[in-house]
């Protein structure tokens, strides 16, 4: 075939290969430092060498810590950020389905102001709730707690999920409601019985946007949970990367374990994740 | 449809939580921090007595009160971050979009690749990029300096985001975290044009091919024009992230030497949870929330209005 010879088009692929070796380069930076031990990784001649041996050591140091040198492990971390994201996620994308039903099936006088006014909350710094969320949580004796943090996830995933969902749902047929009213369902029969079984694609849109979202999340986490052993991993990476005795390898290590769970889901199931993605730019 | 009137309050009613839960966690909350920003609080004990504007003059004059320059510089700062970053992410990613687009062998791979930082977490990001452009000294090269060191380009090292040079009152530190926030987001963008480019009809570009035009003029008069609501779009989602940044800088850089790479995030929440004053986080987050309400609030107008009009 000529077109393989043709110059614009090599020019393509040298110019895709070359963005690709940039985008990849942190990737080969957080494996070969990550296999090192700590005196190679201390030998700066070497920083972007392959490592002289595959040493897994430094990933059982991210998560049991190394006691001795006061390095606190990911491990409870990653735990507690798996106990944190997942009943936020699906607790948020319950109501949001709920929520999308009615915006889009049952509109009443004002759900169309109420829609924008409920979507603005996704758009905001947090920083203009944090003082209030910390004394209301304190208040009714939730602060410094996991189920306070997830509250919050629950409550700040609101606006995305339901937008998801919403557009989700207007693309089914109305008829398909009218139908199930004709049954005799009502509301929630009709929910149930004929939106819900419909709505899976977009639950695993949303389950997976909210996944992660809360397991990045970093803020909330650091403002609400002061104790290292609750707080999700990402707070416990920055503090690992922070600390004063920097072992590269074990930091590195940590990061690819704080990575892994949402890297391990775009990878294979990343048509649903640039979805969430996209409806994120609120159009639906 | 005609409901019967019980089924529509039953809807409201299971909205209601809600709106509630959102009504208060937004715009109660907000409310409230406009009242702290406004108050007395200085200190572990809330006080909420009036002091009228003083923080937020507090915030723009050198008058005593703490760190009187800082918040200026951290506006600068956010001006240029958000600048720089929206124009690579829009050129890199619409570049990425339409090379993609050329009916390439393995876009699925390319674009899985341009895509994938999407899906970590910015301390992550902030980690990784700390490591890479950490200049180390001038004996002891570290990162890129390191890796430029050894092929011989030593007149490409410099300081890095540790560099407290500035262009008039552009720091130069910022340079690296741009950088580092545009490889995260990059991916975004072009997803967003490629969902555009994939939503062209053929036949528009078929019809401009019969009447002569080459590709590339497709590209500049068909094509281009079509994209430009994603481009609105695109700003609009990119500016609003930057104007809020605070993990990717938290853990990257933190506020540097001088402030050069602080933004208003790391400034209130080290002043609010880290100082204790919190009428001054209260102000810094008030002017945050004005800042991103300016281009969100007619944003969110503008794309209710047209999808009621489709």
């Amino acid at each position: 075939m000529s077109r393989a010879f043709n110059p614009t088009r090599i020019a393509i692929y040298l110019l895709l290969i070359l963005f690709a070796a940039i985008f990849l380069l942190p990737v080969y930076v957080m494996l070969i430092s990550s296999l090192k031990t700590f005196a190679e990784v201390q030998d700066l001649s070497r920083m972007w060498s392959l490592p002289s041996a595959f040493n897994i050591e430094n990933f059982r140091s991210a998560w049991f810590g190394i006691p001795e040198k006061g390095l606190r492990g990911l491990g409870p971390n990653l735990i507690n950020s798996i106990l944190l994201t997942v009943p936020a996620t699906l607790i948020s994308s319950f109501m949001g389905s709920l929520n999308g039903y009615i915006l889009s099936k049952w509109k009443f006088r004002g759900s169309e102001v109420i829609f924008p006014l409920m979507l603005f909350g996704m758009f905001i710094p947090y920083q203009s709730t944090l003082i209030p969320l910390t004394q209301t949580l304190s208040a009714v004796g939730l602060g410094g707690t996991l189920w306070g943090l997830i509250i919050v996830h629950i409550i700040y995933g609101l606006p995305i999920t339901t937008l998801i969902f919403r557009n989700y749902y207007a693309e089914v047929p109305n008829d398909l409601v009218e139908a199930g009213s004709i049954d005799g369902a009502g509301l929630l029969g009709i929910y149930w019985r004929i939106m819900f079984p419909l709505s899976l694609p977009g639950f695993v849109v949303v389950v997976i946007w909210q996944f992660t979202n809360i397991w990045n999340e970093f803020l909330f986490a650091v403002t609400i949970l002061q104790k290292p052993e609750l707080q999700p991993i990402t707070v416990a990476l920055q503090n690992l990367s922070g600390s004063q005795i920097k072992e590269w390898n074990v930091v590195m290590a940590g990061a690819l374990l704080s990575a892994l769970p949402t890297l391990l889901i775009y990878i294979l199931l990343g048509r649903f994740f640039i979805r969430g993605l996209l409806a994120g730019s609120v159009k639906g | 449809m005609k409901h019967k009137r019980r089924e529509r309050w039953l809807g409201f009613l299971i909205l209601l939580p809600s709106i509630i839960l959102l009504g208060l966690f937004v715009y109660g909350f907000i409310a409230w921090t406009g009242i702290v920003s406004v108050s007395k609080w200085d200190g572990v004990t809330p006080d909420y007595s009036f002091a009228g504007l003083t923080w937020y003059k507090g915030l723009f004059t050198a008058v005593g009160g703490i760190s009187h320059r800082r918040f200026v510089i951290d506006l600068w700062n956010t001006l240029f971050f958000t600048i720089f970053f929206l124009l690579i992410c829009v050129a890199i990613g619409l570049l990425l979009a339409i090379l993609l687009d050329q009916k390439v062998k393995a876009e699925g791979i390319f674009r899985t690749i341009y895509l994938f930082p999407m899906s970590l977490s910015f301390v992550v990001t902030g980690v990784v990029w700390q490591w890479i452009f950490a200049p180390g000294t001038a004996t002891r090269p570290r990162g890129l300096n390191a890796l430029f060191t050894q092929i011989g380009l030593e007149n490409l090292t410099w300081k890095w985001y540790t560099s407290t040079d500035s262009i008039g009152p552009f720091h130069v530190a910022l340079i690296p975290v741009i950088i580092a926030a545009a490889w995260q987001l990059i991916g975004y963008t072009m997803a967003m044009y490629l969902a555009g480019l994939r939503g062209i009809p053929e036949e528009l570009r078929e019809a401009a091919r019969v009447d002569g035009a080459t590709e590339v003029q497709i590209y500049r008069h068909v094509v281009l024009p079509l994209l430009s609501p994603i481009t609105l779009s695109a700003l609009i989602v990119l500016g609003h992230i930057s104007l809020k940044i605070f993990d990717l800088v938290y853990t990257m850089t933190g506020k540097g030497t001088g402030f050069v790479t602080d933004v208003p995030g790391i400034f209130m929440f080290e002043t609010t949870f880290r100082g204790n004053h919190y009428a001054q986080g209260a102000a810094i987050s008030m002017v945050m929330l004005f800042m991103v309400a300016l281009v969100i609030v007619p944003y969110l107008r503008y794309s209710l209005k047209r999808e009621v009009e489709l």
